[in-house]
Parts: C-alpha cells; structure tokens; sequence
C-alpha cells in the first residue's frame, strides 16, 4: 500500500516534469524558469544524496557545481563545441576535484566537515576570479554557445530551442535521479543508511565509514557537477559566483525546505524556492522578506520539511 | 618593510579582536543550544542602526551604551517565539530558520531606514590617528579594542563568577544533567540567547564607526566570525577568540604582499587548520552530529 | 499629467505600494492597459533592488520613470505610450539578472532593456540581448568590456568606462595635486579597468605610479592597504573603490588621518556614497558623471525638481543615467520611425542628445563604432555642508568634454558585428 502510494506520486511527479513546458505558461511561468529549477532540483538532490542518506553536511558543494559548469564552459569555448564533451569534462573535472578534496577531509565530522567544504569551495572561488585570463574573471565565462545536439541521423537544436533544451536537462535529471536510487538501493547505499544512522556502530560492524562517506561525497559531486554544466548551458554564461557559499547555501536550504529525508524533497524545495523568488520579485523590491518568512513558517509547520508531512503520514 | 608588517599585525589583531566579540556571540548560541545563527548579522545591523538613531537625542555614548541592550530584548522575544522550537531537532533547521530571519532583517532594515548607506558620526578625537609617530594607530581602533577588551571581561567573568555563567558553561557540556539538577533550562537558553545577541548588538555599533551603515552591514562579516568559530574549536570560547585574532593577524599580513588574497587565506587557514586539529585549536567533538 | 497617462504608467510594484488616494486609480488601470495592448511599448528594466547596489539601482529606475512620464506626455514612442516593467536583478547573482532579462523579452515581451547597474551582469544581460535581437542600453555598468570586448550590436551605454575616466582625471591630477600616485582598487573588472585607465593617462601626463593595490570586494577593514600606501610616501592617494567599499575606505582613511599627511582623490565619485559619509570624511577631489547643481545649464532646473517632487531628493549621476537610456530609445526610435531592432541600433548610432536630455554643457552622442556615449565630466571637490542646499556636497572645478578624453574607438577592441 505504501509502496503503491508511493509509486503513484512519483508517476504523477513525472508527468508534470514532462508536460512542463505545455502548463507552466498558463500559471505566468516560462520554459528557461522550469529549466532552472530542474537543474538547481538536480544540485539540491545530490546535496541530499549526501546529508539525507549518509548524515553528512557539505556546505561546499558549489566547489563541484562551479567545477562542472567552468569544465563545460571551458570545453567548448577553448576545446572543442559539443554540449556532450563539454557535459563530460565538466563531470570528469567535477569528479576529479571531490576525490582530491574527499581524501583530504574525509576524517572530519558535523561542522566542521561543513566548513571545510566552505573553504575549498571560497578557494576555487578566488582563483576563477583572479585567473580573469582564462575564466573571464568577474565578468564571468562568455563568448561561448551550446551546440545542437548531433545524433548522427538529426540535430536537436537545443540552442534555439528552449523546450529542447528542457527536455535534455529532464532526461539529465531522470538518469541522475535513476543512478542515485539504484546506488542508495544497492548494499552500498544501505550502508551509507547505516553510517548515518549511527557511525559508531556501523565501525564497530567493520564497515571502513571514511571510505564509504569519500565514496558518497564523490557521487554527490559527480551529480552536482552535471547541474553545473547544465547551469553553464543554461544561460551560456559562467560567473565565478558559482563557486561562492551562498551558492552552497541555496543548495543546503532547498534540500531542508523539501525535506532532507525523502528522495524527491529537494526537487520540491527548489521548486518553491526558484519559483517564489522569480513571482514575488516581479510584484515587490520585499521579495525577501516573504521568502524568508516561507523559510520561518516551514520550520514552525512543517518539521521535517514540505514532503516530510506527505511522508510521515504514510508512516514512512 | 619589517615595519609595515608589523603594524600590520598589530592592525591584524584589532580586526582580529572585533571578529572575535561577533564570533562570542555566535559561538555562545551555537554551544548552548545548537542553534548556528546566520541571522547574526541582521541584529548586528539592528544594533548599529538603533545606535544610529539614538545618536540625536542620546548622543554617541548613550547610543552605544542602549542600542546592545535594545538589540538583545529583541533577541530574547525571538527567542521564545522562533528559535525555541528548534532545540532538539537537527541543527539544519536552525539554519533554515535563521536564513529566513536575516532575509527578514534585511528586509525590515531596509523598509525602516532606507538602502542608501547613513552617516554615523562619531567623536572627533576618536576620528583621528593617536599622534604623529602613532600614526598606524587611530583613536577608534583603540577605542574598539578597550570595549572588546571589556566586553569580554565582563563575558567570562559573567560565565566564571555568577550563577548564570556557570549554569550556561554547564549546560554546555550537559544540559540534560543541569536540567535534572533543578535549572530551568528554557529561561537559561532564553538568557544566554540574550547574551549572544547583545554581543551581536554591541559589534554592530562598533562597525558602525569604521564602516558605511548600510542593511547589508552585517553580511560579509557573518562568514568569517565563523571562520573563528572553527579555527578556535566548537565549544571552546578561549578557542573563539584566538580563532578570531588568528584570522586578523593573517589577513592583516596577507594584505602586505597580496591584498587581494586576504578574503581568501582565513578560508586556507581553516583548511590547514582542520587538517592538522580536526576539532580546531582548543575544540571538542563536534558535538553537532 | 493627464489621467490616462498617470494610468498608463503603472507598474506592477508601484500597483502594491500605491496610497489610499492613489489607489483607486491604480488598481482599475491594468485592465485598461490590457484593452489597449497593441499601443503600448514595453520596456524592460533589469536593475538590483536588493542587496548593495539598491540605492543606485532605485535612483536608476525614478530616472527611467520620469523619462517615461515625459515621453508619454509628448506621445509616446511611434505613436505608442511607453509602459515600464520593473524587476529585480539582486546585486550580486547574474543568473538571476538574465533570468530576468530573458523573462522581460520572452515572457513579458518588452522591446527594450535597460539594465545594470552591476558590470557583470551588464554584459551578461548584453549577451542574452543580442542573442533575443532586442535593444539594451546600459546605464550605469562602468566596465570597459560592456563598450569593448564584449560589446554587442544591440547594447549601448551610458555611464564611462575606466579608460574614460582615467584619461579625464589624469591631467588634473597629476597638474594639480602631485606627481607620485598610489592607487588603491576594488579586485574586480571595473577596479581593474580605471586602475589601468588611470596609470595610463597618469604616466603619459608625467606622473608615476608608485605603487598599487587591488583588494577584495566588500573588504572591511582598510588598514593594511593604507599603511601600505603612506609607506610609500605618495602625493597623491588615488581611491578607486565604489559604492559601500569606498564609504568603508574613505571613513578610515580619514581616520588614519590620510587626508593631512596627502591627497585624496578618486576617479568616481557618487552623490549616494557621499551622502553615507560622516562630516569629516567629505573631502578630496573626485570625478562625478554627471552633478545637479548646474546653474547656467539649461533644464537642469527643471530635471532636478521633477525628480526632487517624486523622490524627496536631488537627482544624481545615476538618475540621471536612467534618464538618458530611456530618453536615447525614444529620439532613436521617432527618428526611426521604428522599434525594429536594426533600425533603432542604427538610429542611435550618432544620435545626439537634446539639452532637456542631455543636462550638460557639451552635446553628448553615442559613438558608432563602440555605442558608448560620449559625454562631459566634472570634476572637482566634495564639501562637508552644502551651502545653497544640504544636498551640495560637491563643488565642480572644472568640466571636461568628452573630445579631450575619449580614447579613440580603435583602442575599445570592440568589433561590432550586426546579424546579417
């Protein structure tokens, strides 16, 4: 029964995602604003990956997002332009980077994890601003398109298509999303559950947990570098912004908002939290005051986040 | 050269000490209650903007000597109607509520006194370098050093000395215990929230003098008064002020040889800092999961 | 101001913040507006109005919306009433300064866009501009890229870039104040671009650059970079910082009592940040775009009292600013007889701002090869209390015609392609 309800609202979830395009114009929204929230959906999930399945915060995860979309970015204006190689270096680059900073501070705990993560990401940041011949600086990465997609038989014009390039970022998303499930179901997952449950045992049962928390910091990197480099297509601009700790922030505060515990939470978190931003500032200059008092109310309400009420009460 | 940096540090451990004062306040929540306040520098600006204020009818002194304790009262309102329902729950939701708050903060600042920056005026002989010779040295900063100095007396002999300061210190190893023992732990929290936030307050009158009085006052100044936090060690408030000097005296001698390197090296000595000490110089075990 | 035209210039936030006496008015107008959608020209302004950057982005915004009353007034452009819609860049994230910029064009259908008083998203706006086909003017983003580098067919701008400003400031400086420089800039694009513009000009006027630094955005404490800067025993010490960092650095420079030992000056001063500054810190010589108290210019007069009865305040520089975008649009669109995009681009090309638009001595144009404006300068010195109104807190020496500073357009690296 559970599992059935479950599965219901994952499908109904889906068919919105798919229909987008279509529905959102009539409620005032715009293809590049679903666009948006799927890709920050997509950064907050994989923060989630790591704080609501393995208990570890990363308040530094704009290190890996930046990573990805300079990767993409880069590839394309100095390398090569492909949207896909770009994807693939931007990932590779992501990847790259969170094993290195991984090993460094896998022994650390709670915050201070979190505010490592806040450095490395503060340190990148310094050096896309400062490396201005490379980077473009503060002025940020332009000069650089994405290609249409070449599948060989046709072209997708994803550069002056906007709905196509919705439905790239969707299908990036589906297979992200589908790669986290199968990891967090696979018995490496369940260990990850362990170690958050509570370390001490789970080192006590003989499971190497530094080893285990490296592993999931680099699969949540390796997906928050994907959104990069979708954010990087996104507007076809880069800005070193990307790497800062209110980037990270967004991330960590849409995963809260949804709800840290449930799979898809994050994805409604940066829902609300893209789309209200983008509504309330057109009506007032205190947009932030509103979104803010969203935040407060949702503590206050909702304990354990806007999905947490869904699933508590299914008794999950 | 030997001289410019060592006025240098001696600037460097100034700063250090005002980052300090706003990081005691921060670090006082954080330890009690688990609550990481990045609403922080919102009652910091509150505290500077009420200061500015008074200013008119209460003078310079008399804005410094209310405005804190303005800013606290608020403080111990919020306290018992927001940040109380986050005690035992995952200090993420502290972080939730509180970035809601500083967006209110700014917000509200913003509505009350406008988003151009005011002048604050302060005494003409604090606005000015001690003497010819001392010239790397202004009144001010030396004025900010004394009521840190003083503030921070006061705190630890408060957390020393009187029955309230050592409640708080320990509560901080083990409130269920001092719960158990008869204290009444909602007041304590409530009271050193207060504390925290007055220090919040107090900072914020100080920045006031050095820097442009703007709603955004508080918000670079949030990230490295936790920065001192970490170097100095979670639950450590010794800890929290040499975090806070620590950070000073390297950003005051990076900006000898690479000014534009001085936000970024407080971020790489905490990295070095964590490498070698995962629980920081003098902290305990992240207690915070 | 007619009914219909007080009508027509609702925007959707003045709509919130509208007054019980105003209100009935207001809230029957958007339905008016939709009745008549085909007369109507929308015009998208992308400016912060939040975080830093809200006080110039706000002044910015009353400029463009006294132009748009005007222009309205005298009917419109091509026969269609003008109607702004106003949104929120934030000052620190691009992204959401082009999100905005694409809803304004895509979703809202705006045919024209002002926007931003950030550098960075400037060209970042610039770029979706060109991408969409759709006129942008920037009115206060000072890089010298937005005009250079990254410059765009359908982007022109208003304000100065550092090149600009340093070639005008120069001369007086080094003239007038002293020989040896330090310079001390914000560690970003338009730090970098007047520091640049500046050593240039300076040492071709004979000064020397003894030394300079760049430190970071939003740096709060100053010290290190003074003390470093006395060290070196300047005539002259040159601040660069804009907005809240240079009302941080001024204070303590004057607390570190920089003002007696040297020179202060700076290459562009803003009315706001002077106005934040405590009593004894209003002092040095500086560069301002553009000073209200103009008294033997014509229009000024009336420019200055149009904007004090709707904000309370004297218009500055970036009032004036926005003013100017919007006003550029109108006259090159009329004269087009045309919003096509083409058209109006080429129509601005040259085109010479009117005194009542221009509000200067000389007779501003926008130049062809680069779209940048080519204005005057004041330069001159602030004063602690204004003397005819509390607001004059500077004094203009001298004014300088953008002829004797403009570097030619051959040096901007700007190579404007238009689609063909």
């Amino acid at each position: 029964m559970k599992n059935l309800e479950g599965r219901i609202g994952t499908i109904i979830l889906w068919l919105l995602l798919l229909t987008a395009p279509y529905w959102m114009p009539l409620f005032g929204g715009y293809t590049g604003l679903g666009t948006r929230v799927l890709v920050l959906a997509l950064a907050a999930m994989s923060v989630n990956f790591l704080l609501g399945f393995t208990g570890v915060l990363s308040f530094g995860h704009a290190a890996f997002f930046g990573l990805g979309a300079y990767g993409a970015g880069m590839t394309i204006k100095y390398i090569y332009a492909s949207t896909m190689l770009g994807l693939a270096i931007g990932v590779l680059v992501g990847i790259l980077g969170a094993m290195i900073i991984g090993a460094m501070i896998v022994r650390l705990r709670g915050v201070y994890f979190a505010m490592v993560t806040i450095a490395f990401g503060q340190v990148f940041y310094f050096v896309a601003f400062r490396w201005s011949s490379l980077t473009g600086g503060d002025d940020g990465l332009t000069g650089w398109k994405r290609v249409p997609l070449d599948l060989g038989v046709t072209q997708i014009d994803i550069l002056h298509n906007d709905i196509a390039f919705y439905y790239l970022v969707l299908v990036c998303v589906a297979v992200c999303s589908a790669a986290m499930a199968l990891l967090l179901r696979s018995p490496f997952g369940r260990t990850l559950l362990a170690i958050r449950e509570n370390e001490r045992r789970a080192r006590f049962l003989g499971i190497p947990v530094d080893k285990h928390i490296w592993m999931s910091f680099v699969c949540s990197a390796a997906f928050c570098s994907v959104a990069g480099a979708l954010y990087a297509y996104l507007d076809n601009f880069v800005d070193p912004r990307a790497f800062r700790w209110e980037q990270s922030g967004d991330f960590v505060i849409m995963a809260v908002l949804g709800g840290m515990r449930s799979f898809w939470g994050p994805l409604i978190g940066a829902a609300v939290f893209v789309v209200l931003q983008d509504k309330i500032s057109s009506v007032t200059d205190y947009w932030m005051s509103i979104l803010g008092l969203l935040f407060v109310l949702a503590v206050v309400f909702f304990p354990r986040g806007v999905l947490g009420v869904v699933k508590r009460k299914q008794g999950l | 050269m030997t001289q410019v940096i060592l006025f240098n540090v001696l600037n460097g451990l100034i700063v250090g000490a005002f980052y300090a004062l706003m990081a005691l306040g921060l670090s006082l929540i954080l330890n009690l209650s688990g609550v990481i306040n990045f609403a922080h520098g919102g009652f910091l600006a509150l505290g500077a903007y009420l200061a500015y204020s008074l200013a008119p009818y209460l003078g310079f002194w008399g804005g410094l000597a209310l405005a804190p304790f303005l800013t606290a009262a608020l403080g111990l309102i919020i306290e018992r109607v927001l940040i109380r329902r986050l005690y035992g729950r995952d200090p993420l939701y502290s972080l939730l509520l509180t970035f809601g708050l500083a967006f209110i903060f700014q917000d509200a600042l913003r509505f009350l006194w406008g988003a151009q920056s005011v002048p604050y005026q302060i005494p003409g002989w604090l606005a000015s370098p001690l003497s010819a010779s001392l010239f790397f040295l202004t009144g001010y900063r030396v004025f900010m050093v004394v009521i840190v100095a003083l503030a921070v007396t006061a705190l630890f002999l408060i957390l020393g000395y009187t029955r309230l300061g050592i409640r708080i210190r320990a509560g901080t190893l083990d409130l269920d215990t001092v719960s158990v023992l008869g204290v009444n732990v909602r007041v304590l929290r409530n009271l050193n929230f207060g504390l925290g936030i007055y220090l919040a307050g107090l900072a914020g009158v100080l920045a006031a003098g050095m820097l442009g009085l703007s709603p955004t006052i508080g918000d670079t100044l949030i990230m490295p008064s936790f920065v001192a936090i970490i170097v100095g060690g979670l639950g450590s408030l010794p800890g929290t002020l040499a975090g806070g000097l620590l950070i000073g005296i390297a950003s005051g001698l990076t900006a000898v040889f690479l000014p534009a390197g001085t936000e970024a090296v407080i971020y790489v000595m905490m990295a070095l800092v964590l490498m070698v000490r995962p629980h920081g110089l003098f902290g305990d075990a992240g207690r915070l999961r | 101001m007619g009914k219909l035209q007080a009508s027509l210039h609702v925007r959707r936030r003045t709509l919130l913040k509208a007054g019980v006496a105003a209100g009935a008015l207001q809230f029957a107008s958007p339905f008016i507006i939709r009745a008549r959608a085909a007369d109507i020209l929308k015009v998208g302004v992308d400016n912060p109005l939040t975080g830093v950057y809200t006080a110039l982005g706000k002044n910015e915004n009353f400029g463009v919306e006294l132009a748009v009353e005007q222009i309205n007034a005298k009917g419109g452009i091509v026969g269609r009433q003008v109607q702004t819609v106003v949104e929120d860049s934030t000052s620190d994230k691009t992204d959401i300064a082009v999100q905005k910029a694409r809803k304004l064009i895509q979703s809202d259908k705006v045919d024209f866009l002002i926007g931003n008083v950030n550098s960075s998203h400037a060209i970042a706006i610039a770029q979706v501009a060109a991408e969409l086909k759709t006129i942008h003017i920037v009115p206060g983003g000072h890089a010298d890229a937005i005009t250079g580098a990254s410059c765009q067919w359908t982007t022109f701008r208003v304000c100065n870039t550092g090149a600009m400003q340093g070639n005008a400031m120069a001369g007086p400086l080094v003239n007038k104040l002293g020989k040896k420089i330090y310079i001390i800039a914000q560690d970003y694009a338009f730090g970098h671009a007047l520091a640049d513009g500046l050593t240039k000009a300076a040492t071709k006027a004979g000064g020397t650059i003894v030394g300079t630094d760049f430190f970071p955005l939003a740096t709060t404490d100053y010290s290190a970079v003074l003390i470093k800067a006395r060290a070196a025993n300047p005539d002259v010490l040159v601040d660069l910082a804009a907005g809240d960092d240079g009302i941080n650095s001024i204070k303590q420079a004057v607390q570190f009592g920089l003002d007696k030992q040297l020179k202060i000056a700076g290459m562009q001063q803003e009315l706001e940040v002077v106005e934040g500054l405590p009593v004894e810190a209003r002092i040095g010589s500086w560069l301002f775009e553009w000073y209200w108290n103009q008294p033997n210019v014509p229009h000024v007069a009336e420019f200055v009292a149009a904007i004090r009865k709707k904000t309370g305040k004297v218009p500055t520089a970036r009032t004036w600013f926005g003013f100017a975008s919007m006003w550029s649009y109108a006259l090159a669109a009329n004269n087009a007889k045309s919003i096509e995009a083409v058209k109006v681009a080429h129509a601005l090309e040259g085109l010479k701002l009117p005194p009542e638009v221009a509000l200067m001595p000389s007779e501003p144009y926008f130049r062809a090869e680069d779209h940048q404006l080519v204005p005057s300068v004041f330069i001159g010195h602030e004063q602690a209390k204004g003397t005819v109104d509390p607001e004059d807190l500077f004094v203009v020496d001298q004014v300088v015609a953008g002829k004797d500073f403009m570097p030619p357009a051959s040096e901007t690296g700007c190579k404007l392609v238009y689609p063909t």
